[in-house]
């Protein structure tokens, strides 16, 4: 199934009463949980192959946006030869690649006649670019104000009342999409597509989609878009490389892209892997509980460790210092003791010499005594 | 201890009171009363002065008018350097304290103060500089009080920044109670230490990290051997080398300019501090190696190393990790502070560079070169208006408050904190 604008605009009715009442809800930071877009949102499908590159779609954003005009006004197509990004006063650009190796006959044959630009085996093939709408934004992600959301419609959309100007949404973007008002002193804005969600919500389609002479963009649920774009290179293997950017790309885009040659010719990377933004700081996220629960627990104990130590280290200090104490103490009363053995010993041989003395001369004296008395008898004999 | 010892101390603690009582006034201070135009006074002035105008500039004409930022590169210089630099060197207070407290390595002391004054001084103008970067500053509160956006690593950077910035004032307030004479808060505060400390080094460990974080989730922008799922570990890690180097450089300064506002304590500690913090950066800095080889392993990227960028990568890593590991690591052995002075210039040096590798050089690599970023010539202006600001402020505090000599009223035996501290005397 087709959905042309008229099909869509006629069973929107219904959808927008619903979407008044929906409110965006946060981006998912760090989380295990795998999210594949909002059910029923919508997106845009850019078919490559069919765009002209006519800048009619960045006229018409120019103009809901309510931006200042450009130096060169949008039917100037000389802009294209050189490589453009968004910026702050526009939010879509189509730049134009000249690819060698084309995919297809048909097309290159209707582009070559309305342009003139293919010239032997090269094509001219022309691509939107503005901001694809990720179904796990890395702006939202990275926002620290909750500046971004992702809306239930599909639209990321930010409100300027919140933001602080870090322009941390600029860095994480891998698609380089959002801008800054730089020269603006007190209210600077980051800037971006909206994807027209206030027409949406009136039930109208965003400005580029309206506008597009060439149904190079179609607007319609997600779902259905892949659907379509399944079936378009199913048809025309050969017009088409088999593969929808957008589908998985940073998680899954709401904007989707078919092209008739490998994306990378067209300025845009392959090489962004599929996983959302939010995976990519999960792990260092969920390390933050694990420092807070666990280096106090590490600290306090190493703390403890270093006091014990301490106080270890004192008590042995103090203990050697008693024991050594005691030693010298010990000794000192072994030497005392010693010392009052040697006194006695000296005292008694002292006593002893003295008693000797003594008894020696007693001795002598009785000895004097008996001689005397001896010879007093041989006297009293003779 | 002699009894001649003790006289010896009473004296210059008398000494030392005459000093400090010069030192809080007024009349006698130079730097307030009449300002020397010595030729580094009269560049701080020219410095300054032009820092005001640009700062005039920024304000009224918008970050367009003195900044080369553009929709492609939308962070630059005050990023690169005032906030990734500003906070991995002010990593020293964290480093510092936690060692002194929760280690128990209480030879660095002395070098607690004059840690925690730079830190608190760099996470201050880390914030003072995030006004003039971000578009509408005084929305700042916001992702704290307002609307937290808790799913971004930049919030949890914010939310640790705030948090640590309050409890290093807290941590400084101690210098500023004994200059005021306020005994009591003060002694409350120095109770505080140990919990502090803690909650400092959760609060570092999260926001060093997550400043590494920060770039996890623009793979396609940095540069392979820049890029990592390690590159918060790196962050934290080189933090750690990166504080350790700052003690050692800010001292080898504060020791040419400020010695005569040295006690005994801090002049024949501090060798040691430089000795010791050496051995430890060196250990730190080859398990950074480590990690690095690991990344590149794991990533299997060793096939950019023979690219340009792969020598611009080996140039940061050999020239300004290896290199002064090695140094640190001789200087340690053979206890020369000179040479740990050296590899200290070399570690603040390869810090910056890569901090600016990864937000600048390395970061957008694949940009064709006429829509790369180098910063204007004001941008560098006020990058170094806002250190000559610290530089000042470090200059005043010291010369009022009790940073490199302790207050003779509250010597080391008095802190509660340090009830065995009377052994080191």
């Amino acid at each position: 199934m087709t959905i042309t604008r008229r099909k869509f605009l006629g069973w929107i009715g219904g959808a927008a009463a619903g979407s008044a009442t929906i409110a965006g809800t946060l981006a998912h930071g760090a989380s295990n949980k795998e999210f594949k877009g909002y059910p029923n949102s919508f997106g845009v499908l850019h078919d490559i192959t069919k765009c002209i590159g006519c800048r009619k779609c960045e006229q018409a954003c120019n103009e809901i946006n309510t931006m200042p005009a450009p130096e060169k006004p949008f039917d100037d197509l000389s802009i294209l030869e050189k490589e453009r990004r968004t910026t702050s006063t526009a939010h879509t650009v189509v730049n134009k690649f000249i690819s060698s190796v084309p995919n297809s006959s048909n097309n290159v044959e209707q582009n070559k006649n309305i342009n003139g630009d293919a010239s032997g085996n090269s094509i001219a093939l022309y691509v939107k670019k503005q901001c694809n709408h990720c179904l796990e934004p890395a702006c939202a992600s990275a926002c620290f104000v909750k500046a971004f959301k992702k809306d239930k419609t599909g639209a990321v959309t930010y409100d300027a009342s919140l933001c602080v100007g870090c322009r941390y949404c600029m860095v994480a973007c891998s698609f380089n999409i959002p801008t800054y008002e730089y020269d603006e002193p007190l209210t600077p804005r980051v800037m971006k597509c909206t994807l027209c969600l206030p027409l949406i919500q009136e039930g109208k389609l965003p400005a580029c989609v309206q506008i597009c002479p060439r149904e190079a963009l179609i607007f319609g649920e997600r779902t259905e878009l892949i659907k379509q774009a399944r079936m378009r290179i199913q048809k025309h293997p050969d017009k088409y490389v088999d593969h929808i950017y957008g589908e998985h790309e940073m998680g899954g885009t709401s904007w989707l892209y078919l092209s008739p040659v490998s994306f990378s010719e067209v300025g845009m990377r392959e090489d962004l892997g599929t996983n959302s933004a939010p995976e990519l700081t999960a792990g260092a996220l969920s390390a933050v509980p694990i420092v807070v629960g666990l280096w106090p627990v590490l600290l306090t104990g190493v703390y403890a460790i270093s006091k014990r130590k301490e106080k270890i280290a004192q008590e042995e200090l103090e203990q050697a210092l008693a024991a050594a104490r005691d030693e010298a103490e010990e000794i000192t009363a072994q030497k005392l003791a010693e010392l009052k053995k040697k006194m006695t010993k000296e005292k008694e041989t002292a006593v002893k010499t003295e008693v000797k003395k003594v008894l020696d001369e007693a001795a002598k004296r009785e000895k004097a005594a008996q001689e005397a008395k001896a010879d007093a008898s041989a006297e009293e004999e003779k | 201890m002699g009894l001649q010892d003790t006289i010896k101390n009473r004296l210059s603690n008398n000494e030392l009171i005459k000093n400090s009582l010069m030192k809080s006034n007024l009349i006698n201070n130079p730097l307030i009363n009449k300002i020397e135009w010595t030729p580094l006074n009269i560049i701080t002035a020219i410095i300054l002065f032009v820092g005001f105008i640009l700062t005039i500039a920024r304000f009224f004409g918008g970050l367009g008018t003195v900044t080369n930022l553009d929709d492609n590169n939308p962070w630059g210089l005050w990023i690169g350097f005032d906030l990734l630099c500003g906070v991995a060197l002010a990593a020293g207070g964290y480093v510092t304290s936690s060692a002194c407290y929760i280690f128990g390595l209480k030879r660095y002391h002395s070098a607690v103060r004059p840690a925690i004054l730079t830190a608190f001084l760099g996470y201050a103008l880390v914030v003072f500089a995030l006004n003039y970067d971000v578009g509408r500053p005084w929305r700042l509160p916001y992702p704290i009080f307002y609307s937290p956006g808790t799913s971004s690593l930049l919030f949890e950077v914010g939310l640790c920044v705030f948090l640590y910035l309050n409890v290093l004032f807290i941590e400084f307030t101690p210098a500023a109670f004994e200059w005021l004479g306020l005994k009591k808060i003060r002694n409350f505060v120095v109770g505080l230490t140990m919990l502090l400390t803690i909650f400092g080094v959760v609060l570092s460990t999260l926001h060093q990290s997550s400043l590494g974080a920060l770039f996890l989730i623009a793979p396609s922008k940095l540069h392979p051997l820049w890029y990592s799922g390690y590159l918060p570990v790196y962050f934290f890690i080189s933090s750690m080398f990166a504080g350790m180097s700052m003690v050692i450089f800010e001292g080898s300064l504060a020791h040419k300019y400020l010695h005569h506002k040295m006690d005994e304590t801090h002049l024949s500690e501090s060798d040691g501090v430089v000795l010791g913090f050496s051995k430890a950066a060196s250990f730190v800095m080859m398990g950074y190696l480590g990690i690095k080889l690991i990344g590149l392993s794991i990533d299997n990227n060793w096939h950019h190393l023979f690219t340009s960028w792969g020598l611009w990568f080996l140039f940061e890593l050999i020239g300004f990790v290896a290199l002064p590991a090695f140094i640190y690591a001789v200087a340690a052995r053979e206890k020369n502070v000179k040479l740990a002075r050296v590899a200290s210039i070399l570690g603040v040096l390869g810090i910056i560079l890569n901090r600016l590798n990864i937000s600048l050089v390395a970061f957008n690599w694949q940009l064709p070169l006429d829509q790369r970023y180098f910063p204007s010539w004001m941008e560098i202006a006020i990058s170094v208006f806002v250190v000559t600001v610290g530089i000042v402020a470090y200059r005043l505090i010291t010369a009022y408050m009790p940073i490199l000599y302790e207050h003779p009223n509250y010597k080391h035996g008095d802190d509660s904190k340090n009830k065995h501290g009377h052994q080191e005397d």
